[in-house]
């Protein structure tokens, strides 16, 4: 067995000895050829080859980026506006990060092609407030490329013109939800807004029809119109088209970022050759696969899927392909691409605790459910960590998380119950056992985690 | 309010990125953030009145984002990331060295006013847990020997200021 090689596309340049982020050495290495290309493609063409590449957003949903730019109201005489998802906050997920930070000028054409095909005259990049580095590192980027006339009034002698602006965060989760991040771009609190009617394709920000993408996505955007989006439907799976960077974490000999295409390698072949399995003398015991909010999966389960004609198959944890489609019907998600390791040496009870405790840090209080249920569950699973736990605490726990899913405004009130749900579900016999295992001293090179 | 010449310059600048005025709250609450070193009530009012908003309008924002204090802290601002990714790989292990070090607890400036130590949500940068940030800077695998390192060298740079 041996694992598919990465395949770099996005972060072809990320970590190149040499490579700087500033705009000679982004046109040195052909930057801005393909915006110009774009800017003599009529916009609706330019829309139609991402709808036929089967982009899927790389923020968390996996939506169609293409159905999404051809849900926005056009129609309205109101202006339309593009944001940037640059939030990257969902734990365990860590790409945007480097795009930002290395290849600035990458993620500018992107978006300028984006507003192109949009008539989009005014963009923002909300950034979390965590990155100031890279804060000043897009604004210097883009005041680069407006000398160089790829942004601002007339690009590239076309009547066209289009802002660039940066817009940071605070250090709250809550604005990586789209329409959160809205409330907060126009200076509020960022409470998610209900939908309908508020989808942002129609009432985004100032009430006008907002389209919001995740910093990788935009990045293929740029590469589908460089290379046409036959070339890029090739590239991974069908419905999980072109490469994705997958964020590896935890417990693992090599974590780090890899960029795959999507699909073409399982999870097991990524945590055992591609970061070298796990630490000496451990086992994998449980994996989260699309971010902290994705459904853990435990080494030993297997699924039986059906296939397309009829017939099934089995797959155990490690041969779950890294795509959206089969993370789904094994019950759980590609998400953001963070993939979290957690082996032997981790009691999954006090992991459990850990994760509670950022989902009622970060809960935004406007859904009583949510609000108070994630406060239930950091309250429960810590209570059961210091020294008074009980048997029927998983239930308990589960009871909670089952009373929130499904019954908030955002889709936070699924992200902060699936992982008590997916944990008292797999390792029962471990919220079981708790109480009576705690008297056992830890083994070796355990480390706390509440 | 007393603010730097160069902040109200940008203040001005930032404005009229937006088309709205009350947009610019964040901007502006980190510039004075930055400026200050924390939020003054009067910087409230300051801020309400500059984009014509009510106080609670600007006060809500300053008590919702966790970025934004209303009291000042110590000279260095420690931050630990607390997340399952780092915490796995020791993060609560290096906190506990940072406040050994200072002679202080989460939350608290120590007692030589040097730093404020806290813990943090996941900072995205997991694959090098576990990772803290020391103002602006990121420093990453920071294990208790690398987090003694850097509490030294904060110590060094205290005593040569002084
Ligand atoms: C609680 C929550 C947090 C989210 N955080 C992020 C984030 O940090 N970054 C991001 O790109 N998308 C995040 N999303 C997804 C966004 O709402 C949105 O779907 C995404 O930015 C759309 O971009 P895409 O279609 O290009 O993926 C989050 C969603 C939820 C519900
Ligand atoms: S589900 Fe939670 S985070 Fe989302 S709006 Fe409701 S309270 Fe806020
Ligand atoms: S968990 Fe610490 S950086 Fe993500």
């Amino acid at each position: 067995m041996s694992a598919p090689a990465q395949r770099r596309i996005i972060f072809q340049h990320i970590d190149e000895p040499g490579y700087t982020n500033d705009l000679a050495c982004y046109v040195r290495h052909g930057g801005y050829e393909t915006l110009k290309k774009a800017v003599t493609m009529p916009p609706a063409a330019i829309i139609d080859e991402v709808k036929k590449s089967g982009l899927r957003g790389r923020g968390g949903a996996g939506f169609g980026c293409g159905l999404k730019w051809t849900l926005v109201d056009r129609k309205s005489g109101k202006p339309i506006y593009l944001i940037v998802n640059a939030d990257e906050s969902e734990p365990g997920t860590f790409k945007d990060r480097y795009i930002i930070h290395q290849d600035p000028h990458q993620l500018i054409e992107g978006i300028m092609i984006t507003c192109w095909a949009n008539n989009v005259r005014q963009a923002y990049i909300y950034i979390r407030g965590e990155f100031p580095h890279g804060a000043r590192i897009l604004e210097r980027a883009i005041a680069e490329a407006r000398a160089a006339h790829f942004t601002g009034p007339n690009i590239l002698g076309t009547d066209y013109g289009c802002e660039i602006f940066v817009h940071r965060g605070a250090g709250a989760y809550i604005c990586g939800e789209e329409t959160g991040l809205i409330e907060s771009l126009e200076g509020k609190r960022p409470y998610p807004r209900i939908k309908p009617p508020y989808f942002p394709a129609v009432l985004g920000l100032y009430q006008c029809p907002t389209i919001v993408n995740n910093v990788e996505t935009l990045c293929h955007v740029k590469y589908i119109t460089e290379v046409g989006s036959d070339a890029f439907a090739k590239i991974g799976m069908p419905n999980n088209t072109g490469t994705r960077i997958l964020c590896v974490s935890g417990q693992v000999q090599r974590p780090g970022y890899y960029e795959f295409e999507v699909g073409k390698i399982t999870l097991g072949e990524l945590l055992y050759e591609v970061c070298g399995g796990p630490l000496p003398g451990r086992t994998f015991k449980a994996v989260i696969p699309g971010g902290s909010s994705a459904k853990v999966l435990r080494f030993g389960e297997s699924f039986t899927l059906k296939n397309k004609d009829g017939t099934t198959r089995t797959l155990t944890v490690e041969d779950i392909p890294m795509d959206f489609d089969t993370m789904a019907a094994c019950g759980t998600m590609g998400g953001s691409g963070g993939v979290i390791v957690m082996d032997d040496s981790v009691s999954m009870v006090e992991a459990l605790a850990n994760l509670n405790a950022f989902y009622a840090h970060e809960s935004c209080g406007q859904c009583t459910p949510c609000r108070e249920g994630s406060l239930w569950m950091k309250k429960i699973s810590s209570r059961m960590v210091h020294d008074h736990a009980r048997a029927e605490d998983g239930e308990l726990l589960k009871s909670v998380a089952d009373q929130i899913a499904g019954r908030t405004i955002c889709a936070f009130g699924e992200a902060c119950s699936w992982p008590t749900q997916s944990f008292v579900a797999k390792f029962g016999d471990e919220f079981a056992a708790y109480p009576a295992a705690k008297q056992v001293p830890k083994s070796v090179g355990a480390r706390d985690l509440v | 309010m007393n603010l730097k010449p160069e902040t109200l310059q940008r203040i001005d600048e930032v404005i009229p990125h937006y088309p709205e005025r009350r947009s610019a709250t964040l901007p502006l609450l980190h510039l004075i953030q930055e400026d200050v070193g924390y939020i003054p009530p009067e910087a409230i009012e300051w801020v309400a009145t500059k984009l014509g908003l009510e106080p609670i309008n600007v006060y809500e924002v300053v008590t919702f984002y966790p970025m934004f204090r209303q009291k000042p802290i110590g000279r260095r601002h420690v931050k630990v990331c607390r997340t399952l990714s780092c915490a796995l790989r020791g993060g609560f292990q290096t906190c506990e060295t940072f406040e050994k070090e200072f002679a202080t607890k989460r939350g608290e400036v120590s007692p030589d006013g040097e730093v404020t130590i806290e813990f943090v949500e996941c900072l995205a940068s997991c694959g090098t847990a576990p990772v803290v940030l020391i103002d602006d800077d990121l420093h990453e695998n920071v294990d208790c020997a690398r987090a003694k390192q850097l509490s030294e060298q904060i110590k060094a740079e205290a005593a040569a200021r002084r």
